[in-house]
């Protein structure tokens, strides 16, 4: 059971990156719960300054932009 | 250079769309497909090399680069990297708080929170190609002032007694740590180089493109549609209330640098006067209402009422000034 939080004020990209988690996961039989955090303390607590960010069990693996999906594969099935 | 982008227009707007140069429909429309084509030809290149110089700086760079400089120095650096560093507008907020926990002044944040929007690779090859290098450079110049002087005085108030409590708590704890170690710096490759230049180029002109066709759009309508001399007329003068008056309008309005650039060419040849417009344009860019909401997370009213006075004082000088010295020039 993976926990992963999509960190981002909302903006497009960040929606975008939550959904495709959840598709990559569904497709790979991962289970995997998604929450978008959009609270500014939150993710400065992860020391994050560009979104969207990906956070897998509590674990900072991804800033900047949408991931790729080589990359949420390799979260979800390590 | 450019006239291939007229022949463009010529060939189809006056030889295929069969529309004649002398109507004012004509006029617009090869206004917009001049321009259009020759500034989406130029992005493409242009975003592309920058992209490739810059692909190791980011935001993480400059925080720990800024991260206990002295502040003369920090205004300064802080208004330059606002205007080399690509951020998207989006990420403002954490990238407020990344900086303000790491210790470094409000003032510094805000100087390059504040030139990043009215400073950019687009805005500088928008303007080049529209306006030339005389305004560029003086464009460049004055919204690295607004960032570095508007930085000073946010300090020089002690802004950050007005921040939200737990961004106030994130500074005071910032300031007692030392600076943070520089992150790990990999150097690149020039396949690396090319592969984020080429993302870049994707990703910068997939937001820009529509706003590049609403600016002109507008402009071309200006051209066209707004009679000759009505904006000379009426506001050509450079009557000292116009100036405020522009900027009260500019700044809750939103538009970004390359939507709004092509506006200010038309403004400015349709007779507004240089200072007038430069105001105007400038305080859409710089400010919005949205960002104003985004700021509210961070900051409390009162410095958000202060920002905005600030903004308004700063751009409607900068307007009486360029009203006042460009006719003597």
């Amino acid at each position: 059971m993976k926990n992963i939080k999509v960190l981002g004020s909302g903006c497009a990209k960040c929606t975008k990156t939550a959904e495709l988690i959840q598709k990559l996961a569904a497709e790979l039989g991962v289970e995997a719960t998604v929450v978008k955090e959009t609270d500014a303390e939150v993710i400065m607590g992860y020391g994050v300054m560009r979104t969207p960010a990906v956070v897998v069990d509590e674990l900072l693996v991804h800033s900047g932009s949408i991931p790729t999906q080589a990359d949420i594969a390799g979260w979800l099935q390590s | 250079m450019f006239e291939i982008f007229t022949r463009l227009a010529n060939w189809l707007i006056y030889d295929l769309a069969g529309l004649s140069a002398e109507t004012k429909m004509g006029q617009s429309l090869h206004f917009f497909v001049e321009d259009t084509s020759k500034i989406f030809v130029l992005l493409v290149v242009m975003i592309y090399l920058i992209a490739l110089l810059r692909a190791s700086l980011n935001v993480e760079r400059v925080r720990d680069f800024l991260a206990g400089k002295h502040r003369g120095a920090g205004y300064v650096m802080g208004a330059g990297f606002g205007a080399v560093t690509p951020f998207c507008s989006c990420s403002s907020i954490p990238v407020f708080l990344g900086f303000t926990s790491a210790g470094i002044p409000v003032g510094i944040t805000m100087a390059f929170l504040l030139t990043s929007p009215l400073i950019n690779e687009v805005a500088v090859l928008l303007l080049l190609s529209l306006l030339g290098w005389k305004f560029t450079i003086v464009y460049i110049l004055v919204g690295m002032a607004v960032g570095i002087a508007g930085g000073f005085f946010l300090d020089s108030i002690r802004a950050e007694r007005w921040l939200q409590s737990f961004a106030a708590k994130a500074l005071e704890q910032g300031r007692k740590n030392s600076p943070v170690g520089g992150s790990a710096v990999a150097s690149m490759s020039m396949t690396e180089r090319h592969q984020f230049a080429r993302d870049e180029t994707l990703e910068i002109f997939g937001r820009v493109w529509k706003w590049v066709i609403i600016g002109v759009g507008l402009g071309a309508a200006l051209h066209g549609f707004v009679p000759d001399g009505w904006i000379e007329t009426h506001l050509g003068s450079g009557q000292w209330w116009t100036v405020p008056a522009a900027v009260g309008v500019g700044i809750p309005l939103y538009s970004n640098a390359t939507g709004v650039i092509p506006v200010m060419e038309s403004l400015i040849t349709n007779g507004l006067p240089i200072g007038t417009t430069l105001a105007f344009c400038m305080s859409t860019v710089a400010a919005s209402f949205p960002e104003f909401i985004l700021l509210k997370q961070v900051m409390q009213w009162r410095l958000l009422a202060i920002l905005f006075v600030m903004l308004l004082f700063a751009f409607t000088l900068i307007g009486w000034i360029f009203n006042f010295i460009f006719p003597v020039l």
